[in-house]
């Protein structure tokens, strides 16, 4: 029996020697994901440290750029704190709901509450558009039933509607992260408090949250991180008169062409990403050491008496207002002409209509592209395609290598994550101006679209394929080569089965990444060869009932493929996870 | 003075607790004792107001505590797993309940540092409660209860994930702090080793109700029902049938026939299990057999009504436990060979009816 074993395996190694030398065999892995993020990632990068740092470029910087910098910069410290307490306002309370009560509908609010975490930008602007917008159904409903002339209401434009959409994304970071320390929280910690003679305040104060500061700190650098580099919801919703960091770059490097500026500013956001990655990463580092955990479950039970109920209805009604609202007024705004007509402010037309879907088709001279919008449709479908196809080559070999590190995987694996930190803008800005000239003058090629997709989506694809592919036992590889399966075979027999559901989940995340990307493909993509978020933008930023009713019918697509690919990753999870 | 008056409590429903009534008096040390999922620790729980009782009332001299919340309550209560604050260290865990009553920090020094003194933790006062060994984590919890000098000590099973020699200890320790101090206390465990150390008296809870109680040596010599001397394991339970009602009682069992005082056996048209010819269950403590055997060893000589053939032999530290064929065991001094038929004689007096 180990005689056989040893001489399968022998037979499989010596044949693979004679081409590949060991420390060859070790790099291999790493070759294609080398060269393209050093392609890709690291010569840009330096590209935009060397456009905000060199002398040359420091001189075309005046006192009003260096004035607009410290703005923006201050404006995004200061919408990205206001938007994280708020998230915290919200998501503490929300995170005692699910970890303390047991109620009807909870599984399907849960879920609800980590939909819009993944869901497009485009989407979620066009969503509080929908609802809240000048066209919106709030305001179009108050002006039929107050018989006004012009919206009542406009917080679209204003702060309130982007620390909203803010609030609406990352509310169910705390929820996740706060809602489990809380759940696994020793009830009778409390109850001992309580048996000491502690009111519920002071046991609060003086137990539960001192437990949860953890999970509440890691919550909140981690919304802060995300509310910095929002880029879509401000842009979009905020509309002209806020620019946060991100926005400052797109503007500097598109509308007002200061690449040193938009340099600077990018230089800046990286600095300030990276400060807080250390941040957030020092503090999960501290609470996996000291969290003592025991008895989930035992903390969950009813709402008993009034106060509670008032407390838990509340919440649930709140979450629910919050989270389906959008959600839903996109669609059906979608499919309704809801308009005052021009001239006679005040009567509004409406009616269920499917003139914004028929218009995608339209190729009209008026339009503000070359192409009929359904296309772009199209050119998202095949740029995603492309993204999948590149991040499973890149990923798969890098994913396989990191399930036995060795010194080159401990070496490389921090910058695989890199990208994460960096903001899509600054990617944007990067590929923008690295590929503007030969050898690389890729500028003017849709091809720049998936590759930057690619950039953000690779290091979601290697961290969902690496668990998966870590939870074959060797013993499994053994028995088969054992059984006289050949290194290929053992792969086709043993690790494709189970890494299948994986690549699959791998693949529909880095689809609906690539589809909903809008901060460097708003850099990146060429006018001719819209994508469906650029184009839902450009219908949104224009005057108009059909233009805003396309945007509406585009993202409403936008949302539908999404929520679908959503699904599917969550149906493909939930059971691979457990079972090896 | 505390008092239950008939507590219920369902889980999921079915009936958990099914009206306990009892009442603990001033120093006085109480021992719930049964079998795990009786329902035990839920009875502390709602003493201390953690959980609310379906019916009845527990009162505190004469006063129904029903709304008063468990931080007014005054009831320490150490918990299994002792529940210390992760977050403190051995000082603020025990100064946490005179925090709570707004003592000075001087008042509140002085008190952690003579509590520590007494469960012997002097100079632990700094360290961290995740650092410290099972005893020392059960010897704080303890001191953490006592500090705000609670009106009524509870203890759930706070012994339970302590190895042997350690328990044995700790049992000492706190039958001896809780003699000195005086305070009433509840102790819950499924332990009777622990429960017949501690208490001034002992409740047997089973199928939701008190179906025992008493001193340790009056519940172990007379347990009052089959299920209680089998979950006591104290003596022999027999079943059979009774024979004659007249002095001296008899029972015929498969082990022969057992003959009982008629002071201990209530003879009366009130109690039909004392009828002739009813199934009744004999109980005889094991240990009171061996007083009566010759010294010789236990032969024919006896001349005993009981006999069987023994099937086991085992040594202990106090004699030979001899187990008979027909499943009655008892201790003696010397060990009779396996396969010999034994004939017993057993006193009258150590022999009771249960019901």
């Amino acid at each position: 029996m180990s005689v056989l074993h040893e001489s399968v395996h022998a037979e499989g190694t010596t044949k693979f020697r004679v081409f590949v030398p060991p420390w060859l065999k070790s790099v291999l892995p790493w070759l294609g994901v080398s060269v393209f993020l050093g392609l890709f990632f690291f010569y840009p990068l330096t590209r935009i440290l060397w456009l905000g740092l060199n002398p040359a470029a420091f001189k075309t910087l005046d006192l009003g750029s260096l004035r607009l910098a410290f703005h923006s910069l201050l404006f995004t410290f200061y919408q990205a704190a206001l938007s994280a307490i708020l998230t915290l306002a919200l998501g503490l309370p929300a995170a005692f709901v699910f970890a303390r009560y047991t109620f009807r509908g909870k599984f399907l609010l849960r879920a609800l509450t980590a939909i819009p975490f993944m869901l497009p930008t485009v989407v979620v602007a066009a969503g509080f558009n929908a609802l809240l917008g000048p066209r919106g159904w709030v305001n179009l409903g108050l002006m039929e039933l107050l018989h006004l002339h012009a919206a009542p209401i406009s917080i679209v434009g204003t702060l309130g509607v982007i620390l909203l959409a803010h609030v609406f994304y990352n509310t169910t970071i705390v929820i996740r992260l706060v809602g489990n320390a809380l759940s696994q929280l020793d009830p009778r910690l409390e109850q001992a408090a309580r048996t000491l003679g502690a009111q519920p305040f002071r046991v609060l104060s003086r137990v539960t949250l001192p437990l949860l500061r953890p999970s509440i700190l890691a919550a909140s650098v981690l919304v802060f991180i995300f509310d910095f580099t929002s880029f879509g919801v401000i842009l979009l919703l905020g509309g002209p008169g806020f620019s946060t960091l991100e926005v400052e770059i797109y503007k500097q490097a598109t509308q007002m062409f200061n690449l040193p500026l938009a340099g600077l500013l990018s230089l800046i956001q990286l600095i300030c990403t990276l400060a807080f990655s250390i941040l957030y990463s020092r503090i999960v580092r501290r609470n996996s050491v000291t969290s003592a955990s025991r008895s989930a479950g035992a903390n969950l039970q009813p709402a008993n008496s009034f106060r509670q109920k008032l407390f838990l209805e509340g919440m649930i009604l709140l979450l629910m207002a919050l989270f389906i609202l959008p959600l839903v007024s996109l669609p059906l705004r979608s499919l309704t002409r809801l308009e005052a007509d021009l001239g006679q402010r005040g009567q509004v037309r409406y009616g269920i209509t499917g003139d914004y879907y028929t218009e995608l088709f339209i190729n009209r001279s008026d339009s503000i592209f070359y192409v009929p919008p359904f296309q772009a449709i199209g050119n998202s479908l095949g740029y995603a395609a492309l993204t999948v196809i590149l991040s499973l080559i890149l990923g798969f070999p890098v994913a396989s290598a990191l399930v036995r590190p060795r010194r080159i995987e401990r070496l490389l694996d921090p910058f695989l994550m890199l990208p994460l930190g960096a903001s899509a803008v600054t990617l944007g800005l990067g590929f923008i101006v690295t590929f503007n000239r030969p050898p690389l003058a890729l500028v003017t090629s849709p091809l720049l679209v998936p590759l930057a997709h690619t950039l953000i989506a690779l290091p979601f694809v290697i961290r969902s394929l690496q668990p998966a592919l870590a939870s074959i036992p060797d013993r499994l590889r053994q028995a088969a080569a054992s059984l006289g399966a050949s290194p290929r075979r053992v792969w086709f027999t043993v690790d494709w089965p189970m890494v299948a559901r994986a690549t699959l989940s791998a693949a529909v995340f880095a689809f609906t990444i690539s589809l909903g990307e809008f901060g460097a493909s708003s850099l990146v993509v060429r006018p001719e060869y819209p994508t469906l978020p650029i184009a839902i933008a450009r219908f949104l930023s224009q005057p108009g009932g059909m233009n805003y009713g396309q945007a509406m019918a585009m993202a409403t697509i936008l949302m539908i493929i999404c929520g679908a690919g959503i699904l599917l990753i969550d149906k493909l999870r939930l059971p691979g996870a457990g079972e090896f | 003075m505390l008092k239950l008056h008939e507590l219920y409590k369902s889980y999921n429903g079915q009936p958990l607790l099914n009206g306990i009534s009892f009442t603990v008096a001033v120093g006085e040390t109480v021992c719930l004792l049964g079998a795990s999922g009786s329902g035990k620790s839920t009875l502390l729980r709602m003493i201390a107001g953690l959980e609310t009782p379906e019916q009845g009332q527990v009162l505190w001299d004469g006063e129904d505590l029903a709304s008063v919340p468990v931080h007014q309550r005054g009831f320490g209560l150490v918990f299994q797993d002792y529940a210390l604050f992760p977050h403190l260290n051995v000082t603020e865990n025990v100064a946490f309940g005179l925090k709570m009553q707004n003592l000075t920090v001087d008042e509140i020094f002085l008190r952690v540092a003579n509590i520590l003194e007494m469960v012997n933790l002097s100079g632990f006062g700094d360290r961290r409660v995740t650092e410290l060994s099972g005893g020392e984590q059960q010897r704080v919890a303890l001191a953490r209860a006592l500090a705000p000098s609670p009106r009524l000590m509870m203890f759930d099973e706070p012994l339970g994930a302590l190895d042997r020699s350690l328990r044995d200890q700790l049992m000492d320790e706190l039958r001896h702090i809780l003699h000195k101090s005086s305070v009433p206390a509840i102790y819950v465990t499924h332990d009777q080793e622990e429960a017949f150390t501690l208490a001034d008296r002992v409740l047997l809870l089973h199928e939701g109700g008190i179906v025992r109680s008493g001193t340790p040596e009056q519940v172990w010599s007379d347990p009052g029902s089959v299920w209680a001397a089998q979950f006591l394991d104290a003596g022999n339970v027999v079943a059979g049938i009774v024979r004659l009602n007249k002095n001296p009682f008899q029972v015929e069992t498969s082990a022969g026939l057992f003959e009982l005082n008629c002071e201990v056996v209530p003879v009366s048209a009130h109690h039909p299990e004392s009828l002739p010819g009813r199934d009744v269950h004999v109980h005889s403590v094991g240990e009171q057999i061996n007083l009566l055997v010759s010294r010789r060893g236990v032969q024919q000589s006896a001349g005993g009504k009981v006999s069987g053939v023994v099937v086991d032999v085992v040594f202990r530290q106090d004699g030979f436990k001899v187990t008979l064929d027909n499943g009655l065991d008892f201790y003696l001094p010397k060990a009779p060979l396996l396969g010999e038929k034994i004939y017993l004689s057993i006193p009258a007096a150590g022999v009771k009816i249960l019901q």
